[in-house]
């Protein structure tokens, strides 16, 4: 039998959670994602703020639309009710109201194009790049490659979750992070080896399909240090939901170092480790 | 109209005489088997989704932990038979066979669709497809692991090399059958309209309903034999050694996916435009006036029709295609807004200055307007790659077609079920439980979907067994949500049995004098063949 009490009060504290963390939605971490939020995750680079103000414009139109027709719904619900208006009129045609239902429409989607397509050109268009990462989705791991750095390719696997450490995320963490210079402008290449994989990015506004025998690709420039998640986005097979991305974001000196020691080793991932535990006093000092 | 002049020459076979419905040539009959195997197929798919929801409530694996139900590689079978079992066994049958069959020739006051024994192989085809279909599930998919989870749209390689087991050609084989099957339907149906439409019926007196069926069945007609070349271009990469789709041998798996959406497109189209028929019978029947701007509302529909062929790669704004045809599919997408606002503003007009009464399949039909509205304001949004680009193969993308099909057609699928039942079944159901009905639905489905937009935008991707703990709660809450609407499918079967048991003899026409299309001048249930004369249309 089950606790029918209980799971009604966990649902309620659910939607009590909900009105709470709606009203503190500046709470949220960057580059994971935060339960009961309702929007995007923080925008940390050009690329994902333009699409978070763009979105927003599009909620200014679209959530009107909606409140309109229900708010029409409403009235003629009340106004023209059996009780409220026994006699029907027969009323079929009004060709004024036709046209303007026509062309209201098609000037708002024109409004929507403005800002639509400079965005788009602007994701896709690559700016001059600092140097190239090389990705490739395997079932069901990421591969990383330096090909500017010489830096060969190192095989990035989710951390089970019996193995995660203090600090680290259930299925989001990995082994053997990605990591680049916090303001580099990075060129990622996208490719498969098996079937089609999707490396994806929330808050960089990064998804790419990785497809056997066809190379992809995108860019990013993250302007905030950090650690970021992403997870594979086109179902793979079995182990989809566990072969996420992660990517930290550090310091030039740092990332020099990172390079130095030898991305794939434990060496590597110290210099990261030391360098995040670093950055959190100083964060910490500065709170 | 003389209609009831067929009643004294009925054969009516009885209900218990197999021969009727095996070898039925009878479009009523056949449109109720249509009916019976649509809800049949919507258990199964229904329950598909109550395992996938069952496992989403919590992180962690609750259901596919290699216990009973299997293990994640279940979970993705889940997912995928649940969007086949409900897009191909589901929304099709009932709408276009099940209601197309029994009011297209009513409504035209034709005696009986064109081709009577090609309508009777066009259903038996479909029990064998879906016996295929659930075959799959329980033989050897990928390595060891049952069934096919690869999705619905089988984008290879997951489809060829990535299933080496015999579950994806037992789907392949179902899908070919099921399209056959649609596609005699669909040569049928376009037959029966345009030759067997009574005297003084032109085209543009014709109901907006067979409208509906007419764009659809063209839409069926033209994109499901681009599906089945895909098909069976799939089937020769896994076992016959081409490479259509592999680069290896120099294919592209992106050419398969342009192949799919081609036809995918104006599937989701064949999946609703019906649906936007039988709201426009309800309203106007319910408002006591007739459809406003009745032009408009038809050619709106072959303009949704004809543009849904030219748009098809916005579900592939994230394989790479070159900016410039990009900017070109969002324009083309952008513009479907268009005719659907007109469709939704004309449902509106119809209503205003009516005198309306909140029968039960008015109130499914007003609950379909709102829902479809938000659902195409989402499409909006989506239409747009510069967004897509997060929001692609997202939870957003989940919550938005099930605005438009979970909400939108099977909304419009239970407005046109209760519009019409008693028609059909010659009984009448009790009017308060199927009102309790639509209430746990348009609140159950709404607590299951509209969160799914916040999970959407927080990142979660579709298709995932389990998920990061910062999904938890809107989950917990979608589940929640589908157990309100659990309690409004069980309330379904109870308005059936009640009907069943009590079997109090329906009217002509239940609806008064808003109903004024030629289905209602017959009998409840109508004459086994009607429409001996001809009625005349003034």
């Amino acid at each position: 039998m089950p606790d029918l009490y209980g799971e009604a009060m966990r649902f309620l504290t659910a939607l009590v959670l909900t009105w709470t963390t709606a009203a503190a939605g500046a709470l949220a971490t960057p580059g994971q994602p935060t339960d009961g939020h309702l929007g995007f995750q923080p925008a940390v680079t050009p690329i994902m703020e333009r699409v978070t103000s763009f979105h927003n414009i599009l909620l200014w139109i679209i959530i009107p639309i909606t409140i309109f027709v229900m708010g029409l719904l409403l009235w003629v619900m009340i106004r023209y009710n059996r009780k409220a208006n026994p006699q029907a009129s027969k009323n079929s045609h009004n060709t004024l109201l036709e046209v303007v239902w026509t062309a209201v429409p098609v000037m708002i989607l024109i409004v929507i194009s403005v800002f639509s397509f400079p965005l788009l050109y602007f994701q896709d268009e690559i700016p001059e790049a600092d140097f190239t990462i090389k990705a490739t989705g395997y079932q069901w791991y990421w591969g990383y490659e330096y090909p500017d750095h010489e830096v060969p390719q190192y095989i990035s696997t989710m951390v089970a979750e019996e193995d995660l450490s203090e600090g680290q995320l259930r299925n989001l963490s990995v082994d053997y992070p990605l990591v680049v210079p916090v303001d580099a402008v990075v060129r990622l290449q996208v490719t498969a080896a098996d079937v089609i994989h999707n490396w994806a990015m929330p808050s960089f506004g990064t998804k790419m399909d990785a497809i056997p025998g066809r190379i992809n690709e995108a860019w990013f420039q993250v302007t905030e240090e950090g650690t970021y998640y992403g997870q594979c986005s086109e179902l793979c097979g079995i182990r989809h939901a566990f072969m996420p991305i992660e990517v930290h974001v550090v310091s030039q000196d740092t990332f020099d170092a990172w390079v130095e020691a030898g991305p794939g080793s434990d060496e590597a991932n110290a210099v990261i480790a030391e360098y995040s535990a670093a950055r959190e006093t100083r964060l910490a000092q500065l709170d | 109209m003389s209609a009831d002049a067929a009643t004294h020459d009925d054969h009516t076979p009885s209900m218990w005489d197999w021969r009727r419905w095996v070898l039925s040539t009878n479009h009523k009959d056949i449109g109720t088997m249509y009916l019976v195997f649509a809800i049949f197929a919507g258990i199964i798919g229904g329950a598909l989704s109550g395992l996938m929801r069952w496992e989403l409530m919590e992180p962690g694996l609750q259901v596919f932990n290699n216990g009973f139900w299997g293990n994640e590689h279940n979970y993705n079978v889940a997912t995928t038979m649940h969007g086949l079992i409900m897009i191909f066994f589901m929304v099709m049958p009932a709408m276009i066979g099940g209601f197309g069959n029994w009011f297209v020739p009513l409504m035209i006051g034709a005696p009986d669709m064109a081709f009577p024994r090609m309508n009777n192989i066009s259903f038996w085809l479909l029990p064998f497809a879906f016996a295929l279909a659930v075959m799959s599930m329980f033989v050897p998919g990928a390595g060891g692991d049952m069934g096919f989870g690869g999705g619905w749209v089988l984008y290879p390689p997951l489809s060829t090399s990535g299933h080496n087991g015999p579950a994806m050609d037992l789907l392949i084989l179902s899908l070919h059958i099921a399209g056959v099957s649609s596609i005699l339907g669909a040569i049928n149906f376009i037959t029966t309209i345009f030759n067997m439409r009574a005297p003084g019926m032109t085209i543009h007196k014709m109901p907006l309903f067979v409208w509906s069926v007419l764009v659809t069945v063209f839409l069926l007609l033209l994109s499901l034999p681009v599906l089945a070349g895909a098909l069976t271009m799939l089937l020769t990469d896994r076992n016959f050694g081409t490479t259509f789709f592999d680069p290896m041998g120099g294919g592209d798996p992106v050419m398969y996916q342009h192949l799919f959406w081609f036809f995918g497109h104006p599937e989701v189209y064949i999946l609703i435009l019906p649906g936007f028929g039988i709201i426009s019978h309800i309203v106007s029947t319910f408002s006591r006036k007739p459809i406003f701007g009745y032009l408009g509302m038809a050619y709106a529909m072959v303009a949704i029709g004809f543009i849904g062929f030219i748009v098809w790669a916005h579900h592939m704004y994230t394989v790479g295609m070159p900016v410039d045809l990009k900017a070109y599919f969002i324009a083309a997408t952008m513009v479907i807004a268009v005719p659907t606002g007109i469709k939704i503003f004309s449902w509106i007009a119809t209503m205003w200055g009516g005198s309306i009464e909140f029968r039960t399949p008015m109130m499914w039909a007003i609950g379909f307007i709102f829902l479809f509205t938000v659902g195409g304001v989402t499409g909006v949004v989506l239409a747009n790659a510069g967004v897509d680009q997060s929001l692609h193969d997202t939870y957003y993308v989940v919550a938005h077609f099930h605005y438009v099909l979970s909400l939108g057609a099977v909304f419009a699928i239970f407005a046109g079920w209760y519009y019409w039942f008693e028609k059909i079944f010659g009984v009448k159901y009790n009017s308060i439980l199927a009102r309790l009905q639509f209430a746990f639905f348009f609140i159950g489905a709404n607590v299951i979907f509209f969160p799914q937009h916040f999970l959407g935008l927080q990142g979660m991707p579709r298709r995932y067994v389990d998920y990061a703990d910062g999904f938890a709660l809107w989950n917990y809450v979608s589940t929640v949500g589908y157990m309100i609407m659990l309690v409004g499918m069980v309330l379904f079967f109870l308005v059936l049995i009640d009907a069943m048991i009590r079997r109090r003899k329906a009217d002509a026409n239940p609806w008064g004098e808003g109903a004024t299309t030629l289905e209602w001048t017959l009998s409840s249930p109508p004459p086994f063949h009607q429409f001996n004369e001809l009625p005349k249309i003034k």
